[in-house]
């Protein structure tokens, strides 16, 4: 009898040959999920009648053959890369905000508001007053969060994205009715900006803004305070070891609101230089889901700040998949989903593999009376689990 | 004439809930079992466009609901191999689900956009002409099924002996598992149950209740039915009182637009999720909390210890 047994890894990082063995033992858990997933992809193409690997180069590399393409993966990129800076604090905390989406709408209700009522046009301070609204606005809408998983208990991942509906239908009735242009022929839109509160472009003809840029500051903030400040060391100890983390006094309350302001602030500042930098107005559909995306560009980055830019390129390129994948396949937009979903099933089996080791063994015949652990996964190292323990409490 | 038009409306709030009734009765299994699936949402849309897809092809309704049951079975597996065999997170496993679920019901669905079908027949009552009221009785064969499912459940988690296994494994697997009990096969069966009751939900939706395929149609019904368990206290039987308060609250937009109230329509379409907020905070005070039936292990990953 053919027995799978799951074993935990275990390398000697010190010597140059364990270092080396692991490193390759990461490469292959990495690459060997995300071949499994083109595949899977290719057969997706196949089954609606797209040969698997025009498919593939519809969706992955013809767009990115000119430079029209390469301009607007980065403008794609960017909202993802900086809502998923603010995932990694509330994740490395163990809080599950999953309405980024949300915050991401109010940052840029919170924009635009201040473009149409609070700021004088000619004043220097009119752009960052934007910014400043949207990322308020952000935080508040997660704040909201904050303070019913802080004080009344409640389930953040239930309640944070209940929000994201409250926002959406909040965006449908400011564009619909108070906020739409009068002179916008009844299109639920609100007025253009004035080109003095838009963000430059940076390259002609194409759309790629200044807000773009925002990512450099933001990733290297990210980083700075999560591995180089007290709060950072709160956060992850908060989320690695509750318990450890009340010993050592960090309030629990204070790191959900912390985590929970920053992670909607930084969704905030996205909706933000979504409107500002790119639509110049409030629009329906102001997002295609980014919030939502932001949480597998977090995943997929390892939760490092690094990690997320490469992860925001790699997944801004399904959406600009997806749009191109229309145009020559047929496929309708949201098959940029099916990637997306694959890519963080890849992590997680990423997770697991570089972690454990599975073995096919036979059975070992024993004599009568021992009893046989025959178990899909016996042995396993506890500790090896206990990071990847959410703490769930619906 | 008024009484017409609560029947309308009595009608309206059981067509609306049994979508929810499905999905959640399914979900709560899977919970009492341990694990979180997040990924309703997902195999609901499945079930929703394979449900549509067969029906139109075949032209059974009983095969196009055994399809889409069976494809949130299927589906479901998915997630069962990620958090179960590779220990994954089951919310970011759950969230992959949904977001993979809604890629590929677009894709598969794509055909179909704008195809519309005459609704499922609902099951005659005899003597309904008699009198309006027996009317209320006259219900597509799913909501009858969905009630159904919550006293099936009911009866297998508190009166069989599978269902008593399937909590232990809930609230501590590791006895569950000294005693003999495999946990991963369990938990791998609660969560093809719940798939398959999301799928059977999803199906509801585009055969039933508005009889089309369109994107996302499900429009954050797999969310509001996971905020339902929690309202039911994990308990079968709660869960009509929740749903019957949701979809309520689902069909004043509708009504209230009939109304032509000065309240714009958005507001009214908020009032399902600021409910179950409302809700969620009403129950997580101290009082509620300690009379709550959560499963002690839920979330939990299982690793075996040797």
């Amino acid at each position: 009898m053919l027995i799978v047994r799951i074993e935990p890894r275990e390398f000697d990082t010190t010597s140059t040959q364990g270092a080396r063995a692991h490193l390759r033992v990461l490469g292959l858990a990495a690459v060997v999920p995300l071949l499994v997933s083109l595949l899977l992809g290719g057969l997706i193409f196949l089954s609606n009648g797209i040969p698997p690997l025009h498919g593939l180069h519809a969706f992955f590399i013809a767009p990115l053959s000119d430079r029209l393409g390469l301009t607007e993966l980065l403008v794609k990129a960017a909202p993802l890369a900086l809502i998923a800076c603010g995932l990694l604090f509330v994740f490395r905390a163990n809080v599950w905000n999953i309405g980024a989406e949300g915050q991401f709408i109010l940052g840029a209700i919170g924009a635009t508001g201040t473009a149409l009522f609070l700021v004088p046009q000619d004043s220097p301070f009119c752009l960052p007053a934007l910014f400043l609204g949207g990322v308020i606005a952000g935080a508040a809408w997660a704040g909201v969060v904050a303070w019913l998983r802080a004080h009344l208990r409640v389930n953040e991942i239930l309640c944070s994205l209940m929000l994201v509906y409250v926002a959406q239908l909040l965006l449908h009735w400011l564009v619909q009715s108070p906020w739409r242009d009068p002179q916008g022929y009844n299109f639920p839109e609100t007025a253009l900006f004035e080109s003095s509160l838009m963000l430059p472009i940076l390259v002609e003809r194409t759309r790629l803004h200044l807000g773009v840029l925002f990512v450099v500051p933001a990733v290297a903030l990210t980083w700075l305070l999560l591995n180089r400040s007290l709060f950072g060391l709160a956060i992850s100890v908060a989320g690695r070891a509750p318990r450890a983390a009340r010993f050592a006094g960090f309030s629990q309350k204070r790191i959900i609101w912390m985590t929970l302001l920053v992670s909607g602030g930084f969704a905030g500042l996205a909706g933000a230089v979504e409107v500002v930098g790119l639509t110049g107005q409030l629009v329906p559909r102001i997002s295609p889901g980014y919030g939502f995306t932001a949480i597998i560009v977090a995943f997929l980055g390892g939760l490092h700040p690094l990690g997320v830019v490469a992860a925001a390129l790699l997944v801004a390129l399904t959406y600009l998949g997806g749009e191109a994948a229309q145009v020559t396949t047929q496929l309708p937009y949201a098959a940029a989903g099916i990637f997306q979903g694959l890519l963080l099933f890849s992590v997680l089996a990423f997770g697991f593999f570089s972690r454990h080791r599975v073995r096919f063994t036979r059975a070992v015949q024993r004599p009568a009376g021992q009893v046989l652990q025959a178990s899909a996964n016996l042995p396993a190292n506890p500790s090896a689990n206990s990071s990847t323990n959410p703490r769930v409490d619906l | 004439m008024l009484e017409i038009s609560w029947l309308a409306i009595a009608l309206t709030i059981a067509a609306a809930s049994t979508p929810l009734l499905l999905a959640a009765a399914g979900e709560l299994v899977v919970e009492r079992a341990g694990v979180l699936n997040l990924g309703l949402e997902g195999m609901m849309l499945m079930g929703a466009v394979i449900g549509f897809i067969v029906k139109v092809e075949s032209g059974s309704w009983f095969v196009a609901c055994l399809a889409a049951a069976c494809v949130g079975a299927l589906f479901s597996q998915a997630f069962a191999f990620f958090v179960l065999t590779l220990r994954a997170n089951q919310v970011a496993a759950g969230l992959a689900l949904t977001i993979l679920g809604g890629g590929l019901a677009a894709v598969l669905g794509a055909g179909y956009v704008g195809v519309s079908l005459a609704p499922m027949p609902r099951i005659p009552v005899v003597g309904s002409e008699l009198h309006p009221w027996l009317g209320l009785l006259e219900h597509s064969p799913l909501f009858w099924l969905g009630l159904l499912v919550v006293v099936g459940v009911q009866w297998f988690l508190f009166h069989s002996r599978a269902g008593l296994v399937l909590r232990a494994v809930g609230d501590s697997h590791d006895s569950a598992h000294a005693l003999g009990y495999s946990v991963l096969k369990v938990r791998a069966l609660a969560i093809a149950f719940g798939g398959a009751m999301a799928g059977l939900g999803g199906a509801y939706l585009s055969l039933v209740h508005t009889p089309l395929w369109s994107e996302g149609m499900t429009a954050g019904r797999g969310w509001i039915a996971l905020a339902l368990v929690v309202f039911a206290f994990w308990r079968p039987w709660r869960l009509l009182f929740g749903t019957f308060f949701f979809a309520s609250v689902t069909i004043l937009e509708i009504y209230a637009q009939g109304f032509s109230l000065a309240v714009p329509p958005q507001f009214f379409a908020m009032l399902p999720y600021l409910a179950t907020i409302a809700i969620l905070v009403f129950l997580s005070s101290a009082y509620w909390r300690g009379r709550s039936d959560a499963p002690a292990a839920l979330g939990k990953t299982f690793a075996p210890p040797y």
